[in-house]
């Protein structure tokens, strides 16, 4: 009898910590599976939203202006300094096996193919994701979301729209300009060694750059600034708790951004690769 | 109703019917019941975190209400989506604790930000006026190039009356319109109120722990205590019941 009682007190046991287990698994899982949930919800939204009217176009221009002139300086040198180094850096290798003639194109394809857009879309999520994340944010716990909603004004149409809008067609441009501005510093750098003329440089370093190239690098910069604009907006449209909120909405903005960015560089090179080598 | 005799309408134009809000475990709204007379100011009372402001948010569907019917306007707010909200919250003002100013905009953007989006009809001299007009009656007709930031709280609180005023709205919600002021600012904005309702006979909901605000603005008080409406009207008849809570309540916070 007592040989009964004890074992079914060790089953109530084992069952009660399969239960605390399992409380305690879901405990994490859960919101991870809400979030992720609630932030599908939000994306399809943005494509319902995108493509109805009223169309924000003066907004829709403002938020371009604001992503293009908060990153372009630091592209500018980024990209710079980047053509300027890879070239320096890649010269004594190529002069070993006397390639050195090779660098316009090896740079071009480095920065076309990879350097420029992953760069610029570095750059972008730490300033215009943060940025985004910390003025929506802000605007959450200030209760102007809520002001713009109970005006009969769609917060998510004005605010939401028009800045993922904005980042996505500004992204690829400031890529494409990024690309230019390092294969400028690497033309200074060549023109110093072997007193290569601009148009020799160009030519030589286009030669080798295909359609696929240029359609891969615009692609992924389009996929990079939606990415941008949309984590942005998700963190700082959601955020919560005061102050502490807007900048933990800034802060996760740019890491999961980042996350993402890299994910998707290389997802996209790597179906780039299998469509070239087909 | 004794207060009601001050009012001409008996036209109700807000009805709230065994109202419930939950958010988790925490019980806000216990079975609220209340009717907004048309012309009508009501304060709702009550100590913070007892739900004033979950209740005006439920009346603009800014929150859901777990069980129970709102009707505003003779519409039922839960029931209501997309454009039919829309155009019930263009007839409805939510003056927010916060003011709520855009702070990238200056107080004419701010002003013109819910015509320009709401009445495409309008032409720029009529935005213009109608800007105008509302910071006359707020009283800060110089401020119209400043932003935001540059003002007092009183100011903000002014501004942001005068941004739901400009959709002349038929119903008012002011949410603690005093709190965080000095007496004399607190006053003033207690008169705004006032005329508020007199000049653009709005209905009206004031959410307030101030007694002060209470007493001066509103035709009937509400007290809010447990997630439920304890008393409902006139300010002297409320405050001489004789239940300890309302007279806790009272002589804690208010002075003759």
């Amino acid at each position: 009898m007592d040989f009964f009682i004890l074992n079914t007190f060790n089953k109530l046991r084992l069952a009660d910590s399969i239960q605390r287990k399992k409380y305690v698994i879901s405990k994490g899982i859960d919101p991870f599976f809400s979030n992720v949930f609630r932030a599908y919800k939000f994306v399809v939204l943005y494509f319902k939203e995108v493509f109805k009217a009223p169309f924000h176009f003066r907004e829709v221009i403002n938020q371009c202006f604001e992503v293009g002139l908060r990153s372009l300086s630091l592209i500018t040198l980024t990209g710079f300094v980047t053509g300027i180094v890879f070239t320096k850096q890649s010269r004594p290798s190529l002069e070993v096996f006397g390639a050195s003639s090779w660098l316009p194109s090896l740079i071009s394809i480095a920065l076309v193919r990879a350097l420029g857009s992953l760069v610029t879309a570095l750059i972008c999520a730490g300033k215009v994701g943060s940025s985004i994340g910390a003025e929506l944010g802000s605007m959450r716990v200030t209760e102007q979301i809520d002001a713009m909603e109970v005006s009969a004004i769609n917060p998510f149409k004005y605010l939401v729209v028009t800045r993922v809008t904005a980042t996505t067609l500004t992204v690829p441009i400031l890529s494409l300009y990024c690309g230019f501005v390092g294969l400028l510093g690497s033309y200074l750098n060549v023109h110093t060694h072997e007193d290569t003329s601009f148009v020799a440089f160009f030519e030589n370093g286009f030669e080798t750059i295909t359609f696929l190239d240029v359609f891969t690098s615009v692609f992924k910069s389009i996929v990079f600034g939606f990415t941008i604009g949309i984590i942005g907006c998700y963190k700082g449209f959601n955020a919560t708790q005061g102050t502490r909120g807007v900048g933990r909405a800034a802060n996760e903005a740019v890491v999961l951004s980042m996350f993402f960015v890299f994910v998707e560089e290389i997802v996209i090179v790597q179906v780039s690769n299998w469509i070239r080598n087909y | 109703m004794e207060a009601l005799k001050n009012i001409s309408n008996t036209e109700i134009v807000i009805s709230i019917k065994d109202l419930y809000k939950s958010f988790g475990e925490l019980h806000v709204l216990r079975g609220v019941d209340l009717e907004i007379f048309k012309g009508e100011n009501v304060a709702v009372l009550g100590k913070s975190g007892t739900g004033k402001s979950v209740l005006i948010k439920i009346i603009t569907g800014l929150l859901r209400p777990d069980t129970g019917e709102v009707k505003v306007l003779g519409q039922e707010v839960a029931h209501l989506k997309g454009k039919e909200l829309d155009v019930l919250r263009l007839r409805i003002g939510f003056s927010f604790q916060s003011s709520a100013l855009y702070d990238s905009m200056n107080i004419r953007q701010n002003l013109e930000f819910p015509l320009v989006m709401n009445k495409k009809d309008l032409g720029k001299a009529e935005i213009k006026t109608a800007v105008e007009e509302v910071l006359e009656a707020v009283g800060l007709s110089d401020k119209l190039n400043q932003m935001p930031s540059d003002l007092s709280g009183g100011q903000r609180k002014r501004i942001g009356i005068a941004r739901t005023l400009i959709l002349k709205p038929e119903i008012m919600l002011y949410d603690e319109p005093t709190s965080g002021l000095d007496p004399i600012t607190s006053m003033e904005i207690n008169e705004l109120i006032a005329e508020v309702q007199q000049k653009y006979n709005t209905s009206s909901i004031i959410i307030t722990h101030d007694l002060t605000c209470a007493k001066v603005t509103a035709n009937r008080v509400a007290m809010l205590l447990d997630g439920k409406f304890l008393k409902v009207g006139p300010f002297k008849e409320v405050f001489s019941d004789s239940d300890k809570r309302i007279q806790s309540f009272y002589n804690y916070n208010f002075t003759e």
